[in-house]
Order: structure tokens, then C-alpha cells, then sequence
């Protein structure tokens, strides 16, 4: 696969080094002189000098056979832009940018540019999986399928401590696809009991999760059949 | 602008930039009725506060030619104004813009014309666009 990394700071040049050793054909841009005579050295050809956000210079990158680009700068707006022109103009299919401000992700979203990888996100969002608020993790958000991926820890005399997988209640759009108990898991059958201190894997629809929490969270007496229309 | 009766609200990272909008002024740039932001453009915190959700017409004239383009599309795109005009410098990313429906001016392509023009008039044999 043809490949092009505009940014070789430590992001851009790392990613050009794996990228190359698994057989990839790899082109990096970097835009600092001092920068760029350093990757050169060590990319030789595979090294360009200049602006990644001019046209010329994404053009003598070869970004019309490109069958991915990255944007790796420091800078969100070049990468927005980037990844813009070379989708929209140059049909690259396959675009990932770094979103260096996460309050800038919706500006990525509005112009189309995903996905746009925040690594203050990731690092949130690994923080929320080592002390999870409300024993709810996200682990995978699908939005355009409108699918998402979580983790909740089941408390002990909750709901769902003790329950049979088919008696949760759950609404419809959501179905348990695994439970994490004792450092193993299984996926679990309608007769499967579900006990305090399991972690259930849960896949559904967007915008579930809250019903989710409060059904498996609540109280022991509600009523059984709480299905959502 | 304002001295033809508008309502004009500029943002910029720089406080002292007002120094420069009240060159020439009678009274303070407020006095006038015009409206100063300290912020950058591409947070949205500033540009609520610059007033962008009851903008008619949106200017987006920094230095950065990407930063320009990123904050016109939000202009036209999440708050719908109309009239959005964008200074570009680098000629190739201005006409691609444009094509894509972005009234840009791009003051390179306006200074090559210019003296395209003016080398033209003289009787030389430069081509002409």
C-alpha cells in the first residue's frame, strides 16, 4: 500500500518506520528544515521537503495513486485541511488525522475528516477504564453504524446480581455478548446466571446505555418487564 | 465598514490589535458601536462571544491560510451565514476552494493580475491569463 505522512515529528516518524518495515511503500513531508534533513537522512527518497498543506507539494508526493494519507502535524487546522483536499480532490479513500486539541474534534467532524485520533482522548479513555465512573466503560463507539461497545461491573444486590442472562429486562437494541468473570471470559447463554462482580460486555444501539445503567444497576424489585418500545 | 453603518465585531488572538482599529478614530472603537474579541478563531467559546450566531456576513482574514479555511467552513456550515468570505493566500488552495463553493480573495492571484496587467500595458511580451 502507497502511503503518505505529512508531519515526521515523533508521531509522523515513528509511523513511517512501522509503516516501512511491514512492506509498505511510505512518503513522508515534513515542512522544518532542521526536521527534514534529519528524516532525510535516515528516509533518503522516501523524505520530501514542504508545506503538506500546498497542493504542489502533496501533488509531487504522488498523492493522486495514494491509497492512505496521515496528517501527523502539531498543528489541527493543516491537518483538517489535509486530509480534506486529499479526500475531496485527490480521492485518497482512506484518511486518519491526529486531532491535537480535543475540543477541535467536532471541527474535524464537520469537515468530514475521519477518523481523527485524539491521543488525550485515548489517554481519558483509559483512564475511565481503570477507575470507570459508575462501573461503565465505553469500549468501541461505532457512530455511523450507531453501534457502541461497553463494559459495566455488576454490583452486588443490584438487579442483575443472580439474574438469568433472558430475565435482565433489557430493551430491545442491546444484547450481552460476554461476561468477564474471574480473569476469564465466555459468552453466555439465556440461562446464563449473572453474578456480583461479573463485567458484562454489552453491544447496542447509541444512546441505550443510560436505560442499561439504571436497569442492571437498580434496585432488586423492579418490575421484570421494563422493555423499552 | 464601520464607517458605512455596520455593525462590525472582530476577533483576534492579539488585545492590542484595537490599537489598530482605532487608528484614525474620533472615539473608542466600542463608541462606534463595533465589538472586539480577544480569542482564537478556531475555538468556538470565541467566536460565540464574537457574536457569530447573529453574524450576516463572517470575514475570515488571519495570517494562516488553513486556519482561514477551517473557520469559514464553520461559519458557513454549523451557523449557516450566507455571506462568508475567506483570504487565501497561496493561489492553488484558493481556486480549489472557490470551485468547491468558497467566495475566496487571494491577494497573490490579485498582485500577479495586477502586474500581469501592468507589464502588458508596457508593450511586453509577457502572456497574459
Amino acid at each position: 500500500m502507497y502511503v503518505i505522512v505529512v508531519g515526521a515529528g515523533k508521531v509522523g516518524l515513528n509511523l513511517g518506520r512501522e509503516l516501512r518495515a511491514k512492506g509498505h511503500e511510505v512518503t513522508l513531508i515534513e515542512s522544518d528544515p532542521t526536521r527534514f534533513a534529519a528524516v532525510e537522512e535516515e528516509f533518503e527518497h522516501q523524505a520530501q521537503y514542504g508545506d503538506g498543506s500546498e497542493l504542489w507539494v502533496m501533488e509531487r508526493a504522488g498523492v493522486e495513486r495514494a491509497e492512505m494519507l496521515i496528517a501527523v502535524t502539531g498543528d489541527d487546522e493543516d491537518n483538517m485541511l489535509i486530509c480534506q483536499v486529499a479526500r475531496e480532490k485527490y480521492g485518497v479513500e482512506r484518511i486518519i488525522s491526529r486531532c491535537n486539541n480535543p475540543r477541535n474534534l467536532q471541527h474535524f467532524e464537520l469537515l468530514g475528516v475521519k477518523p481523527a485520533v485524539s491521543a488525550t482522548d485515548l489517554i481519558l479513555r483509559l483512564i475511565e477504564h481503570e477507575v470507570p465512573k459508575y462501573g461503565l466503560v465505553h469500549l468501541l463507539d461505532l457512530p455511523q453504524e450507531r453501534l457502541e461497545i461497553i463494559e459495566i461491573e455488576i454490583q452486588e444486590d443490584s438487579f442483575a446480581d443472580g439474574r438469568e442472562v433472558r430475565s435482565l429486562g433489557l430493551p430491545d437494541g442491546s444484547l450481552v455478548i460476554a461476561i468477564l468473570r474471574d480473569g476469564t471470559g465466555f459468552v453466555p447463554l439465556a440461562d446464563s446466571v449473572v453474578e456480583a462482580g461479573d463485567e458484562l460486555l454489552l453491544v447496542l444501539d447509541t444512546g441505550l446505555e443510560e436505560k442499561i445503567t439504571q436497569r442492571l444497576g437498580g434496585p432488586r424489585t423492579q418490575p421484570p418487564e421494563a422493555r423499552a418500545a | 465598514m464601520i464607517a458605512t453603518g455596520h455593525d462590525v465585531s472582530v476577533l483576534d488572538e492579539d488585545p492590542e490589535a484595537i490599537a489598530l482599529l482605532e487608528r484614525g478614530l474620533d472615539r473608542p472603537w466600542e463608541d462606534h458601536g463595533g465589538q472586539f474579541t480577544v480569542g482564537t478563531a478556531l475555538e468556538m467559546d470565541a467566536l460565540l462571544a464574537a457574536g457569530i450566531e447573529n453574524a450576516d456576513a463572517f470575514v475570515a482574514a488571519t495570517d494562516g491560510d488553513n486556519t482561514n479555511l477551517v473557520i469559514a467552513q464553520i461559519a458557513k456550515r454549523r451557523f449557516e451565514i450566507d455571506k462568508v468570505v475567506v483570504r487565501v493566500l497561496d493561489p492553488m488552495r484558493a481556486q480549489w476552494y472557490e470551485d468547491q463553493g468558497l467566495e475566496t480573495v487571494c491577494p497573490t492571484q490579485k498582485a500577479i493580475d495586477m502586474l500581469l496587467s501592468a507589464v502588458g500595458e508596457n508593450g511586453s511580451s509577457a502572456g497574459t491569463r
